[in-house]
């Protein structure tokens, strides 16, 4: 069942076309890669599923919601219940812990609660390190607190920017163990990536290219 | 901690503008009653004289037109310490002047109250004052000798002479001279020679009790003078100057309920009626522009500094904003709305702009005071209407400062501060 489908998607800024006409379908507990060279479309893509742009053209239905059309105030919402984001440069306010990070998610969610955030925390196995600031956590630290804070909302769907793009080799194994696990406990994925290593362990790989997409397989080589 | 600094340096702005503020509007309140206490030292702004006198100098549009022997009676005058605005006449004396024969030449006596204690009973009630020509002409310097003290001496024997007159006569302080009228003559001790810089340094000034034995003249007097701290005139005052009977009744109240010149003039007129009492048109114009132009120089400083506070603020919210444009596209990223984001930025700067309007009252206040002691040699009174409108001000010139910032605020895009570009 699908959970996410772009149908003819473009996103034009006079005369780019950052996306042309893209056709994408993320099903529920699905973990796809998307794939590209610099300028190829995979932020404006990832951009248009979090709810964050709107397409020049073309649908966005989420959840068989269309929501292309939305107000900006439904778009937030939406975003805000539905979709965790991870972030290359991971996004830490740096005069909060850990565990404030997180809860800012939360606060503007629901309400904040401390417990529910150090658990989350506790998840990417940083529950030691909550009290810490961003200053004093290493990338791959702050990088499992940004993914902590995505996951605090239980959202649908996790869309991560180049999330090993600033970590070293064994951070980023901590990073896509994380998403294994995450993806068997049934959170649909989409990780934007320039990273072979980070593409290929993705259930599906869509490669864009000047705004296109141009080719969209599944990954023989996944395993749980 | 950047941002602390930020938020320090708008506190500052924020204390500066309000200090200014509250020390422009604090004096600017203040300062009608300051430049009427200097202006009285100026004397009188109200005379006083008899009925037919006063309608020949209005017939004639002369001040001091040819000399009648018309008088008021001397007890008359402790009417002025009943009237509604009383306490507002701060001193009086009554005159009666004459020409005198003194040294082989005419010359001009003056009888008046020089520190007389006055004490008027009406209707049970005992009122008070020491009032006289002492206040009246504070501008006269001493030359050699002392003013006449009233209360000490034996009145009737002593007098002021000007020092132009007590230069051609060859008179010192402590001499005894002889005045001789058509009435009789009077030997008096010379206490002091003044220096009034006008006519009145070739007079001879006694007490009124000389002048009424010269003149014929017991238990009246001439004129009075009258200073009182007035309210500058406006559209009511001027007229109900013409006629106050075409005021409407609450306009007629707030006239008679306003310190205007001819308010207190037609208050003495009703407690002395043979009397006509009218203002001395240069001091209270005089007044009335002065306390208008520091007014509006005051309200243009205070303008200047609250448009100066509204630049600074602008500038330091927008480049807090801009430093910090990351943090707030990830709170939007994150689910806030634009309304919870422009919330959060104001609360931190409209309280800090509070804390910052406080600090900058308590400076203000010691502004105000040091003007106050410079300008007036006097302290200011504290509004309190003044820290409420210093606190509306400055949260209005807050939130006007942090519009450029808010405006850049609602066109932040998370997708192009943490994405990067398409």
């Amino acid at each position: 069942m699908s959970l996410l489908e772009l149908k003819d998607v473009s996103k034009v800024y006079g005369d780019l076309h950052a996306l042309d006409h893209a056709n994408l379908t993320v099903d529920k507990g699905e973990w796809i890669a998307i794939m590209g060279p610099s300028g190829s479309g995979k932020s404006t893509m990832m951009n248009i599923i979090s709810c964050m742009d709107r397409p020049s053209s073309g649908k966005v239905i989420f959840d068989g919601k269309d929501i292309t059309k939305e107000s900006r105030r439904k778009l937030t919402e939406f975003h805000r219940d539905k979709i965790g984001l991870v972030f290359q440069q991971f996004h830490l306010i740096n005069y909060l812990s850990a565990v404030e990070n997180v809860m800012v998610a939360q606060y503007y969610h629901s309400m904040p609660d401390e417990k529910e955030a150090l658990e989350a925390l506790e998840r990417v196995g940083l529950k030691d390190r909550a009290r810490h600031l961003p200053s004093q956590l290493s990338g791959g630290e702050q990088q499992r607190v940004c993914i902590a804070r995505a996951l605090i909302n239980s959202p649908e769907l996790i869309l991560a920017d180049e999330p090993t793009g600033n970590l070293d080799e064994a951070n980023e194994n901590i990073v896509l163990d994380i998403f294994r696990q995450l993806h068997k406990e049934g959170t649909s994925l989409v990780v934007v990536t320039h990273d072979p290593e980070v593409g290929e362990v993705a259930q599906r790989i869509v490669r864009l290219d000047h705004g296109k997409i141009v080719s969209d397989k599944k990954n023989d080589n996944f395993s749980e | 901690m950047r941002q602390w600094k930020k938020l320090l340096m708008i506190g500052l702005t924020v204390a500066l503008g309000a200090s200014i503020a509250t020390a422009m509007l604090n004096v600017m309140l203040d300062v009608g009653d300051k430049i009427n206490e200097e202006l009285k030292t100026y004397g009188s702004n109200i005379t006083v004289l008899p009925q037919s006198e006063a309608v020949m100098n209005k017939l004639y549009d002369v001040e001091n037109g040819e000399e009648k022997n018309e008088y008021i009676k001397e007890s008359q005058l402790g009417e002025l310490l009943t009237i509604f605005w009383a306490n507002n006449i701060t001193d009086f004396a009554p005159l009666t002047d004459t020409e005198v024969s003194f040294g082989g030449k005419n010359v001009k006596l003056v009888g008046s109250w020089f520190d007389h204690h006055l004490e008027f009973v009406k209707k049970g009630t005992t009122y008070q004052r020491d009032t006289g020509i002492i206040n009246l002409r504070s501008w006269w310097d001493i030359k050699d000798g002392k003013w006449l003290d009233e209360q000490k001496l034996d009145s009737a024997n002593y007098a002021m002479i000007g020092a132009e007159l007590a230069k051609e006569q060859n008179i010192k302080a402590g001499d005894t001279i002889t005045v001789n009228s058509e009435k009789g003559s009077q030997t008096l001790k010379v206490t002091g020679i003044f220096e009034s810089g006008d006519d009145e340094d070739q007079c001879i000034y006694t007490p009124l009790g000389v002048a009424q034995k010269l003149t014929g003249s017991d238990g009246m007097f001439k004129k009075a003078e009258v200073s009182a701290i007035t309210s500058p005139d406006d559209e009511l005052a001027v007229k109900a100057a013409k006629n106050p009977s075409l005021l409407s009744g609450d306009e007629y109240d707030l006239w008679y309920c306003t310190a205007y010149v001819s308010s207190i003039c037609f208050q003495i007129q009703e407690a002395i009626p043979e009397a006509s009492a009218s203002a001395v048109r240069q001091i209270a114009d005089s007044e009335g522009k002065i306390l208008e132009k520091t007014q509006l120089l005051m309200s243009l400083i205070t303008l200047m500094s609250l448009i100066g506070a509204t630049l600074g603020i602008s500038n330091l919210v927008t480049s807090g904003v801009m430093e910090r444009s990351q943090e707030l596209a990830l709170l939007k990223a994150v689910g806030a709305t634009n309304g919870q984001v422009t919330g959060l930025i104001l609360t931190e700067i409209i309280a800090t702009a509070i804390v910052g309007a406080g600090a900058g009252y308590f400076m203000g206040y010691a502004f105000a005071q040091i003007i106050g002691q410079t300008v007036f040699s006097s302290s200011i009174e504290m509004s309190g209407m003044v820290a409420f409108i210093v606190i509306v001000l400055i949260i209005a010139v807050t939130l006007v400062g942090s519009i450029p910032a808010i405006r850049m605020l609602l066109r932040l895009r998370p997708s192009e501060v943490l994405h990067g570009g398409h």
